[in-house]
C-alpha cells in the first residue's frame, strides 16, 4: 500500500489553517505535502469530487471494553468501527477490567493498539480502581501514553480528591475529564420529568449534572487547572460553562450526538437502547445543547461509544446497562446539524477534529503541510440505512438502528494508509 | 372501536391502552360475572382446558389470590411461579424464564414485577396473552378497573365526578392507572401528598395537583388513599409515619369536606392509623371490601376477554 496520494478536486475544510477551498491535497510518504509541491509521477489519485476533505476525526470519549469485556468490543473491533465512522483517532476511557489506573495497563492498551486501524489514545484513571480514594500515578501513566485522566462512569465524589487531581494533573499537562454527576441524586434510570412519571421509572434530575459541573468549575477556578466536562446533557450545565468561560476559567466541554438528536421521549416503550448516563433530557435541554455547539460553549462532540451485548440490554429497563454505541453514527448525526443550519461545515470540523485534538494536546486536527496524513473524506449526501447487519462494532446497542442516515465517511486515512474506503 | 362485542387487546399492559368504550365493555363484562361469585357453586366452564400462569416476581398475597380465584371460577388450570420458586435468583433472565414458560404453551400469563415495563418485555418472548398485575411504579390495570367498577356501583356514572387521590403518587402504579382510567371516563382527578411523593409532571397525565389536603378532598365524590412507605432504597421520603398520619391522613374531619355521600377507597393493604384512621377505614363511607369483591369479577372479565381474542 502506497503512503502517497493525490486527493483530487475535493472541498478541503481545514479550520486550523482557515482553509475552505476546492482543490487537490497531496500526501507524500504519509504526510501532508506543501500545496506548491509538484506531484511526483506515479502517485495514485483519489477522486474527491463532491467530497469534503477534512482532518481526521477524533473521538475523545469511547469505551473499548478491552481488557476484560472483549465480548462487547475490543480495541481492534472498536478501531474498525471508528474507521468506518470517519475517525482516525480516539481516546479510550479507563473503566476496563482491570481499570487503566497504572502504567502496566496503559502499556498493554498501547501495545494492542499498535495493530489497530486507527490511533488509540488511552485515558488513565484519576483514582486507583476509580474508587475515588487514592490518586493514580499520573506521571508514570503519561510516560506510558495516557493523554488525560478521568474516572468516567464513577464520578469523583470527594471534592478534595478532585482538587488534588486537578492540581497534580497540571504538573504533567494532563487534562482532567469529569463525568459530572452528583451520585446521591443519580440513582434513577432516566431523565426526571413527565416522561419518567408516565413510564413509572425513577428519574435523574438535571440538577445532578448542574451541581457537579459547578463544583468542577469552582475547582478549576481555584486551582487554575484545566478541566474538561464530559457528555454535557443539560441546559443548566451549558449556562454554567458559558459563564465560566466568560470569566476565563480553563474549562472545556463535550457533548454526544444523542444529546442533540434525541430527548427522553425516546425511552417510551422501555427501549434500553435509549438508556445511558447522563440520560436523554428534555426538548429544552436539547435546544440548549445545539445552541452551545453553535456558539462555542461546547467545544467538542464525542460519542461516549459504550458497547453492550444483549445480555446487558435485553432485560428490564431498570436492570439494563447504561450506554450506546456511537462511532458509526456520530458523523451523520452531526451533519444533520449542518443541514438544519445549527452549525456550518467549518464548525463541524472543529467539533469533531480540531477541538478534540486541542483539548487532549495532540498535534492533530490539521491539514498543515508536514502534518501526518490523518484525513477523512466525507460524502455529505450519501444516505445509508443503519441496520443491525451493517454495524461494524461487536455490539449493536444503538437507538439509531434502522434510521436512514445522511452523510458518511467514505474514506479514512491514517498516516497515509487507507483504513476505510467506500469510494475508491 | 365501537362498543360492540369486539375486544381488540391480546395483552393487557395498562389502562393507557384502553379507550372509553373498551373500559365500558370490560366493566359490563365484569358486571355479568359478578353474580357467579354469589352462587352456591361458584364455577362456570368458560375457560376449561385453559392454562393460566401467575408469574409473580414480587410478593403479593392479595392480587395473586384474586387472579387465582378468578381463574378457578372460570375453570382454568392455574399455576403459581414466584421468585423463590422460579430460577431468577440463579441469574436467569426474564427472557429465559419467559421462553421456558412459553414452551409449555400456557394461554395466559399474569405477571407482577418490580420493574416498570417488564410485562411489555415479556410479550416479546411469549405467545400467551400477558396480563399486567402491577409493574414497578407504572401500571396496575386490573386494580384501576376494579376501582372504576366500584365507583360506578356507588355513583351509577363515571363521568363528571371529582376523584381525590391522596398519598404516595410517585411510587404508585395504582395512581397512574386510576388517573388514566378516571380521566378517560370523563371524571376529574385531583392528587395530593407530601411533595416528596409527588412526581414531576403528574399534571401531564391529566391530574390536577392540589396545594392542600382540604383542596383535594373538598366536594369530592371519591377519596382514594394510597399505601405509604417511609423510606425506599435509602431515599428519605418522610420523617415518620406518625407525622404522615397527623399531616396527611384522611381523618373524619377532613372527610366531612367531601360530599356527604362520598366513598373512601384504598387499594390495600391499609396501614391502619397511617393513611386512614380505623374509624374511616371501617366507617360507613368505606368501600374497601367492595373493591376486593369487584377485583375477582374484573379479573374474570379480563381472562375471558383476552381469550376471546386468541
Ligand atoms: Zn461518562
Amino acid at each position: 500500500m502506497s503512503a502517497s496520494w493525490c486527493i483530487k478536486n475535493g472541498r478541503i475544510i481545514d479550520p486550523a489553517n482557515k482553509i475552505d477551498r476546492i482543490g487537490d491535497l497531496l500526501v507524500l510518504d504519509g504526510c501532508i505535502a506543501n500545496p506548491k509541491q509538484p506531484i511526483p509521477p506515479g502517485v495514485p489519485e483519489i477522486d474527491a469530487q463532491g467530497l469534503w476533505v477534512v482532518p481526521g476525526l477524533i473521538d475523545m470519549h469511547v469505551h473499548l471494553r478491552e481488557p476484560g469485556e472483549e465480548y462487547k468490543e475490543d480495541i481492534l473491533s472498536g478501531a474498525r468501527a471508528a474507521a468506518s465512522g470517519g475517525f482516525t483517532g480516539m481516546a479510550c476511557m479507563p473503566n476496563t477490567k482491570p481499570i487503566n489506573d497504572c502504567a502496566a495497563v496503559t502499556a498493554m492498551i498501547v501495545a494492542r493498539a499498535a495493530e489497530a486501524a486507527i490511533r488509540v489514545y488511552p485515558v488513565g484513571a484519576i483514582s486507583l480502581g476509580c474508587e475515588g480514594k487514592q490518586l493514580a500515578e499520573f506521571g508514570e501513566m503519561r510516560e506510558a501514553g495516557v493523554v488525560a485522566v478521568s474516572d468516567d462512569g464513577r464520578p469523583v465524589r470527594d471534592s478534595q480528591l478532585m482538587r488534588r487531581a486537578l492540581e497534580y494533573a497540571s504538573d504533567f499537562g494532563l487534562p482532567v475529564i469529569s463525568h459530572s454527576e452528583e451520585a446521591s441524586l443519580s440513582s434513577g434510570v432516566m431523565h426526571e420529568g413527565p416522561v419518567a412519571t408516565r413510564l413509572g421509572l425513577k428519574g435523574i434530575p438535571a440538577a445532578a449534572e448542574t451541581i457537579m459541573v459547578y463544583r468542577e468549575i469552582a475547582l478549576a477556578e481555584l486551582t487554575g487547572a484545566q478541566v474538561h466536562i464530559a457528555h454535557v446533557s443539560t441546559a443548566m450545565a451549558v449556562e454554567l460553562i458559558r459563564a465560566a468561560k466568560g470569566r476565563g476559567v480553563r474549562v472545556t466541554a463535550e457533548t454526544a450526538p444523542h444529546y442533540f438528536t434525541l430527548t427522553d421521549e425516546a425511552v417510551a416503550g422501555y427501549d434500553t437502547n435509549a438508556k445511558m448516563n447522563p440520560p436523554l433530557r428534555s426538548a429544552a435541554d436539547r435546544e440548549a445543547i445545539k445552541q452551545a455547539l453553535a456558539d462555542g460553549t461546547i467545544d467538542a462532540i464525542a460519542t461516549d461509544h459504550a458497547p453492550h451485548s444483549i445480555l446487558e440490554k435485553e432485560v428490564e429497563f431498570d436492570l439494563a446497562a447504561n450506554g450506546i454505541i456511537g462511532l458509526e453514527t456520530a458523523l451523520p448525526l452531526t451533519l444533520a446539524l449542518v443541514r438544519d443550519h445549527v452549525i456550518d461545515e467549518r464548525r463541524l470540523v472543529e467539533l469533531l477534529a480540531v477541538m478534540p485534538a486541542t483539548i487532549l494536546g495532540l498535534a492533530k486536527g490539521t491539514l498543515h503541510p508536514g502534518a501526518v496524513a490523518d484525513i477523512t473524506l466525507i460524502d455529505p449526501q450519501r444516505q445509508f440505512a443503519y441496520s443491525a447487519d451493517q454495524v461494524v462494532s461487536k455490539s449493536r446497542n444503538s437507538p439509531f438502528l434502522d434510521w436512514i442516515l445522511q452523510g458518511r465517511a467514505v474514506l479514512t486515512m491514517v498516516g497515509g494508509a487507507i483504513r476505510h474506503n467506500l469510494s475508491v | 372501536m365501537a362498543s360492540g362485542k369486539a375486544f381488540a387487546h391480546h395483552h393487557i399492559l395498562g389502562m393507557e391502552q384502553f379507550s372509553r368504550e373498551d373500559i365500558s365493555h370490560i366493566l359490563a363484562t365484569a358486571d355479568s360475572f359478578k353474580e357467579i361469585s354469589t352462587r352456591s357453586i361458584k364455577k362456570v366452564p368458560t375457560l376449561r382446558g385453559h392454562t393460566v400462569i401467575n408469574l409473580f416476581f414480587e410478593p403479593s398475597t392479595r392480587t395473586r389470590l384474586s387472579f387465582e380465584v378468578a381463574a378457578k371460577r372460570m375453570s382454568a388450570d392455574t399455576f403459581n411461579i414466584s421468585p423463590t420458586t422460579s430460577s431468577t435468583t440463579k441469574g436467569e433472565t426474564l427472557a429465559d424464564t419467559a421462553r421456558n414458560i412459553s414452551a409449555m404453551h400456557p394461554d395466559i400469563i399474569i405477571i407482577r414485577h418490580p420493574c416498570s415495563g417488564a410485562p411489555l418485555l415479556l410479550t416479546r418472548y411469549v405467545q400467551a396473552a400477558v396480563i399486567n398485575a402491577g409493574d414497578g411504579a407504572h401500571e396496575h390495570p386490573s386494580q384501576g378497573l376494579l376501582d372504576l367498577m366500584t365507583v360506578k356501583e356507588h355513583r351509577t356514572t363515571l363521568s363528571g365526578l371529582k376523584v381525590a387521590i391522596v398519598g404516595d403518587i410517585a411510587h404508585s402504579r395504582v395512581a397512574r392507572s386510576n388517573i388514566t382510567g378516571f380521566t378517560r371516563m370523563g371524571s376529574a382527578v385531583y392528587v395530593y401528598g407530601p411533595a416528596t411523593l409527588i412526581p414531576k409532571g403528574i399534571d401531564q397525565l391529566g391530574a390536577t395537583l392540589c396545594g392542600s389536603l382540604e383542596e383535594a378532598v373538598r366536594d369530592a365524590d371519591v377519596v382514594m388513599t394510597l399505601r405509604i412507605q417511609r423510606e425506599r432504597q435509602n431515599d428519605p421520603l418522610l420523617p415518620s409515619l406518625r407525622e404522615y398520619a397527623r399531616q396527611f391522613s384522611i381523618s373524619q374531619r377532613i372527610l366531612e369536606l367531601a360530599r356527604p355521600d362520598a366513598i373512601v377507597m384504598h387499594p390495600g393493604p391499609v396501614n391502619r392509623g397511617v393513611e386512614l384512621p380505623p374509624e374511616v377505614a371501617d366507617g360507613p363511607q368505606s368501600v374497601i371490601l367492595d373493591q376486593v369483591t369487584n377485583g375477582v369479577a374484573v379479573r374474570m372479565a379480563l381472562l375471558y376477554l383476552v381469550m376471546g381474542t386468541a
